[in-house]
């Protein structure tokens, strides 16, 4: 009896969370078209987002394709068919490698800065000192960060796609003597449109999901050191949770 | 945070997309088949009618002498002679192809896809567009093969039947 009540009051809990994500998500998107008119604002969280994250998504983006080249190669090598590793590397890449990582190292990197920010401003009271000066945080902070985000996002992951298709042509290629011509006129024939339109629906849904979580933990966090710091973990757990269930979610509407 | 000084800030942003979108143009237009010229160049159709087309693609490319000279567009099933028809798209720069020119399909690699090969013929006429290819030789189907290679087996390993007295 007593487990049930506790299953109940966690279900209620994740329920009442689930909501209050859900309407905040509204709330920001009432509010988005009249922020995107002032687009300096974005732009800043774009250079912030995006710009900032450009090292890690392109150093991650380099190795990840390194290693796709490697064990690809390992692989395919077994079937005498190395020169499909150029399609092999960049399928993975673009349909899942690409906005998967990007999603996560993007949580890490430009979500805990979000949640961490927004968590501080609160704690210090700007927050509700803006709103004393009729200034409405929701617009002037909390959206264009959100919007930021979901523009880096796709953005984010072709590049990190980009770099990694050169990574592993590296590997492959310039290592390991696969044949250049052929690894990329297999991965022309090898690639269709509707994967690269998977990869950048898939960074999409995963920059308005990260970005939401992010600004959300953020703004609703609790105002000392400790509700700010659970804020940010919770911005990575929950991020990375959301990205991959969304990741089988998406897929498995493209198959 | 300190404040970026705007110009710096502008720079940044601006290259950050500017290699974002470069990023999405590689990926569509160096990764895909889609070049930047496909289906704005000048192109005619033809048509043949296959038994099997096996696993041929609508995209599938249609070459002659190994050089890629088109694609497949359509492939439908003709209820009058219960026939595979496939339309091929060629590329208008290979116009004066034989009008009895035959269609085969062949498979790439080992295990590849499939694709059309046209092989020459001795017309004087050419290809138009809509004209239909007659000589057509269907895919290779691997089971009817190993079919075909059992039943000969079976027939040769019975012993032949006693002559009439």
């Amino acid at each position: 009896m007593k487990t049930l009540q506790e299953l109940w009051n966690s279900l209620h809990a994740a329920l009442v969370e689930i909501g209050a994500m859900v309407r905040f998500l509204v709330r920001l998107l009432i509010v988005a078209p009249r922020a995107l008119v002032r687009f300096s604002l974005v732009a800043e969280q774009i250079y912030n987002a995006g710009a900032l994250s450009l090292v890690i998504i392109m150093l991650s983006g380099l190795f990840v394709g390194m290693v796709l080249g490697l064990q690809g190669f390992q692989l395919l090598q077994r079937f005498g068919s190395e020169e499909a590793l150029g399609t092999a590397a960049a399928i993975g890449l673009v349909k899942e490698l690409g906005p998967v990582i990007t999603a996560l190292l993007f949580a890490g990197r430009a979500g805990t800065a979000l949640a961490s920010e927004l968590g501080l401003m609160r704690a210090t009271d700007q927050l509700s000192a803006m709103e004393m000066m009729a200034v409405d945080p929701i617009r002037r902070v909390v959206v264009p960060r959100f919007l930021g985000g979901i523009i880096a996002m796709p953005l984010l992951a072709a590049i990190f796609s980009m770099i990694g298709i050169y990574g592993a042509q590296l590997v492959g290629v310039q290592f390991m003597g696969v044949d250049s011509g052929s690894f990329w006129s297999q991965m022309r024939s090898g690639v269709a449109l509707v994967d690269i339109r998977e990869g950048i629906v898939k960074s999409l849904a995963f920059g308005v999901a990260c970005s939401l979580i992010a600004v959300y933990e953020g703004y609703y966090a609790v105002p000392t050191a400790e509700g700010v710091g659970r804020a940010t973990t919770r911005t990575v757990v929950t991020s990375a949770v959301v990205t991959l269930f969304l990741d089988y979610l998406i897929t498995a509407m493209f198959l | 945070m300190a404040r970026r000084t705007s110009h710096t800030l502008n720079m940044g942003t601006g290259l950050f997309v500017l290699l974002g979108f470069a990023a999405l143009f590689f990926l569509t237009t160096q990764t895909t088949n889609r070049g930047l010229t496909i289906g704005s160049r000048p192109h005619y159709d033809v048509t043949a009618k296959f038994d099997n087309v096996g696993d041929l693609k609508v995209g599938s490319p249609v070459s002659m002498s190994g050089v890629e000279i088109g694609r497949v567009v359509t492939i439908d099933f003709d209820l009058k002679d219960y026939k595979a028809l496939v339309v091929m798209r060629l590329d208008s720069k290979y116009s004066k192809i034989p009008s009895d020119s035959d269609a085969s399909i062949y498979t790439q690699g080992l295990l590849g896809g499939k694709f059309i090969g046209l092989t020459a013929g001795g017309a004087e006429t050419y290809l138009k567009d809509k004209d239909h290819i007659d000589f057509t030789q269907s895919a290779f189907v691997l089971e009817n093969l190993i079919g075909q290679f059992l039943a000969s087996f079976t027939k040769s390993a019975t012993p032949a039947p006693e002559k009439p007295k």
